[in-house]
């Protein structure tokens, strides 16, 4: 099992490093000077060469790469073309919102989905799973930043109870920031909540029909030990991958209902580097992101590892 | 235009650019009736805490004294766009100087509210009868927010900085006119042009031009120090600007009024709307979602008020490419167009027509719009004698900005009717534009705003994206700029209006309008915009 974990380990390191070379080219060929983008169009072609000297944006494409991956071994992100400071802490800003964002979704889209997919299932064919189901639709039909617009309408400008939008930061008070995170991570638990019923019903109602279900039964256990002690602990297997799938995207894909609540978020800070061509922060915004996804498909993978122990003998 | 042209198209629309897009327009007119429910709803809500806010004030008014009402002592400002860096001396993006230009820079001398030179940091001035040579007597006692001194040697330090070889100032032409500049003793800057620059105490006046000290100019990107009423207090990138009152303000006649201002940033115009419903913010003083105004206009939490920005909104057309060549196919496309209905559908009529690159707040302006009023016969028949009988098909590209997009495609409809076929490329802005458009000139035509005030020059550049040649426009220009008598400059850019107004280098369509939007109770905001600005010293709580 260690060689498995030391093996899944060394891939995830080649795979950063072929990233980082795909990530560098494929942003280095973008159309777009991030210094003409700065000085404008009333630039002068000595202004402009002054400021890319400035920028580093005179040296080759090796150099730039090496410099760039050089700093990063040694915990040096670059500086930020747009803000002229450390992309490292703007980017541990920009997590500071995005990951207590995407933890506080995949716990609601959790508290919603498994109890009610779980009971869908069991009681299949029942006005309940009818209900679950509905909801499940309508919940992954609706898109997020929809769903941001109306739980403003509703909480913010009706009610009054949650701000509009924007992130006091975390040195105004746990209860403030927290406030502040609700809404968007309803709107993107809402949509996730959606699949993870579905997942969570498909994998209880075909488990009920599998042989050792029926062994369980057969030794003439109760309903209640057969569905919490034999299904639920085998259904967490698909749970988990898609869990797994959704923080990815949450950590990602949030752009939109970032920008419904005027989070700065990662998604947002990513974006904005497209636009302003600050390629130092997009390089390293995208190589943070394939390294989640890696590092949590790495998780998902030790959690298959613990949840059934016929995988931990597998090649 | 500068980052100008960038900025302003992008506070029209907002880094949300994408989302709005994907939501198209049934999500539109869905997005449109929830904000007149929330309207609605609002003004019920309002009727009710009126009542009972006014019968606490009734029953509070007997128990303490006035005093007690202290009015509120700071302030939340929205903008769309976040500012790249603090330092207006350092990058072009319109938002630098929205944040910083009288908040805590200043310059030798300022523009107010009706666009006016105003002294500041120089007490007066005194040019020489050849116009070369202008010398300034400095205010003395002004220190910066670090404690450092102002005197003519900072002054000399910061135009020295601004013009030098190394400058990334994104206005260093309005320097190098300058040959030298001197500090004679601690109250006297004396700077000599090699030309006479009539426009020169204008420029003094722009957020490119403020003053910096040698010690903190470095930083004033991140951690800006000037010497204005307002000092850094924090950034919180992707969310909010704060400042703080300076107590040490060297003008205690005028300090600023309100103790503390937060600027907050928020692209999404329905957020904006949301942000200003639910009291986050206070003001918008550039509200980004014309559609929604009205709600606003009727809400009398709010004061809506239209003013006038620098920002015209244009379609430039390559004049060194067929057909735009010929000044009789420029012409009868500026007939081809209503530019009080292409205004309706792309802004909600909210806007001003223009006839030339100069808007109502500028010095000198001539109304140019009846030039070549909409009028299709005549258009279809200046086609004809340019040999287009049968009209013509060319792209136009088009930067993600509602404004443009939405301009773009009245324009489309409107120039169908003259057989005159318009296929739309969306370009994206300021990327792919610039490089595109500015620096390639590869397009027939494309259309931006250019928010940089008094920018007709823009035109005499013979390497400028429109490729308009045009040896007497330059030549008036030129007088222009170097004559130092007001009268007389004012009508030499008369006749350079003109000239556009004829020649159509560029379809001239709008004014935008600057949209603000603020809490009743609050006075003191710039209606108008004669230069991209949030000047917030005269800003207070009043009841």
């Amino acid at each position: 099992m260690i060689a498995l974990i030391g093996r899944r380990a060394a891939g995830l390191v080649l795979t950063l490093a072929l990233v980082s070379i795909v990530v560098f080219v494929v942003t280095d060929v973008l159309p777009g000077d991030p210094a003409a983008i700065m000085l404008g169009t009333s630039a002068r072609p000595d202004t402009l060469a002054a400021l890319r000297q400035e920028l580093g944006l005179d040296q080759p494409a090796i150099a730039r790469y090496l410099a760039w991956v050089g700093g990063l071994l040694t915990g040096s992100f670059g500086t930020s073309i747009t803000y002229g400071v450390p992309v490292a802490g703007l980017i541990a800003e920009r997590l500071a919102v995005t990951l207590p964002l995407a933890g506080l979704s995949i716990v609601i889209a959790m508290i919603l989905a498994l109890p009610l997919g779980i009971a869908a299932g069991y009681r299949r064919d029942e006005p309940l799973d009818y209900g679950a189901m509905a909801f499940a639709q309508t919940a992954l039909t609706l898109p997020n930043f929809w769903i941001g617009l109306i739980l403003i309408l509703i909480f913010s400008t009706w009610l009054g109870w949650f701000p509009a939008g924007g992130f006091p930061g975390w040195s105004a008070g746990l209860l403030k920031a927290l406030q502040a995170l609700l809404l968007p991570a309803v709107a993107l638990a809402l949509p996730q909540a959606g699949i993870l019923t579905r997942v969570a019903r498909t994998a209880i109602v075909e488990l009920a029909g599998d042989d050792f279900v029926r062994a369980a039964r057969g030794k003439g256990l109760s309903q209640h030990v057969i569905l919490w002690r034999h299904i639920v602990p085998n259904a967490l297997v698909p749970i988990i991958t898609i869990l797994g799938l959704q923080f990815t995207f949450l950590i990602a894909g949030a752009v939109l209902v970032e920008n419904v609540f005027s989070l700065p978020g990662l998604g947002r800070l990513a974006f904005q580097a497209v636009a302003q061509r600050d390629l130092v922060v997009l390089q390293s915004v995208i190589l943070l992101f394939a390294t989640l996804v890696i590092v949590v498909n790495f998780l998902v993978d030790l959690c298959y590892l613990l949840l059934d122990p016929r995988l931990r003998d597998a090649r | 235009m500068g980052f100008a042209v960038g900025e302003a198209a992008a506070r029209a629309r907002g880094p949300a650019g994408a989302s709005r897009g994907v939501q198209g327009l049934g999500l539109r007119a869905v997005v449109l009736m929830a904000g007149r429910v929330v309207g609605a709803v609002g003004l019920l809500r309002h009727c009710g805490r009126r009542a009972v806010v006014a019968a606490l004030a009734l029953s509070w008014c007997a128990v303490l004294s006035p005093a007690a009402f202290a009015a509120r002592s700071d302030v939340v400002v929205g903008m769309a766009i976040e500012p790249q860096g603090l330092d207006p001396t350092g990058a072009a993006p319109v938002a630098i100087g929205q944040v910083t230009w009288q908040n805590i820079y200043q310059g030798l001398v300022r523009i107010d509210r009706d666009g006016k030179i105003q002294p500041q940091l120089a007490e007066r001035w005194t040019v020489s009868d050849d116009g070369r040579t202008y010398t300034f007597a400095l205010r003395q006692g002004v220190k910066f927010h670090n404690g450092e001194a102002f005197d003519a040697s900072t002054a000399k330090f910061a135009l020295d900085r601004a013009r030098g070889a190394n400058s990334t100032n994104p206005q260093k032409q309005f320097f190098s006119v300058i040959d030298a500049v001197t500090a004679q003793d601690p109250a006297t800057l004396v700077v000599t042009l090699k030309e006479p620059a009539g426009n020169l105490l204008y420029w003094l006046g722009w957020p490119a031009s403020v003053m910096v000290e040698p010690k903190s100019a470095q930083v004033n990107k991140t951690e800006p120090v000037g010497t204005g009423p307002f000092k850094f207090v924090r950034w919180a990138k992707g969310d909010r600007i704060v400042l703080e009152r300076d107590p040490n303000y060297w003008n205690a006649a005028q300090p600023a009024r309100i103790q503390r201002v937060t600027f907050r940033f928020i692209g999404d115009p329905q957020a904006q709307a949301a942000a200003l419903r639910a009291g986050d913010v206070d003001a918008f003083p550039e509200f980004g979602a014309p559609e929604l105004y009205g709600n606003f206009q009727k809400d009398n939490r709010f004061v809506a008020v239209v003013g006038n920005t620098e920002l015209k909104v244009v379609a430039g057309m390559n004049n060194q490419r067929k057909p735009f060549d010929d000044k009789r196919v420029r012409q009868a496309l500026m007939l081809a167009i209503d530019r009080p209905l292409l205004i309706e559908g792309a802004w909600s009529g909210l806007g001003q027509a223009i006839g030339s690159h100069y808007t109502p707040n500028d010095p000198g302006f001539v109304d140019l719009t009846g030039v070549y009023a909409s009028d299709k016969a005549k258009a279809r028949s200046l086609l004809s004698e340019a040999g287009y009988p049968n009209g013509f098909t060319f792209t136009i590209k088009v930067p993600q900005m509602s404004y443009a997009t939405r301009s773009a495609e009245v324009l489309q409809a409107m120039l169908a009717e003259i057989g005159v076929t318009m296929t739309i490329v969306p370009t994206e802005f300021p990327a792919k534009w610039v490089s595109e458009v500015m620096t390639g000139h590869d397009f027939d035509m494309t259309i931006v705003g250019h928010a940089e005030p008094m920018d007709i020059g823009i035109y005499a550049r013979p390497d400028y994206y429109f490729g308009y040649r045009n040896a007497a426009f330059n030549d008036t220009i030129r007088r222009a700029e170097q004559t130092t008598d007001e009268e007389g400059r004012l009508r030499l850019y008369g006749e350079a209006q003109t000239m556009l107004a004829e020649d159509v280098p560029a379809l001239f369509l709008f004014v935008m309008p600057k949209l603000g939007i603020w809490d009743r109770k609050l006075k003191g905001f710039w209606a108008n915009e004669p230069i991209p600005s949030n000047d917030l010293t005269e800003v207070v709580w009043e009841d």
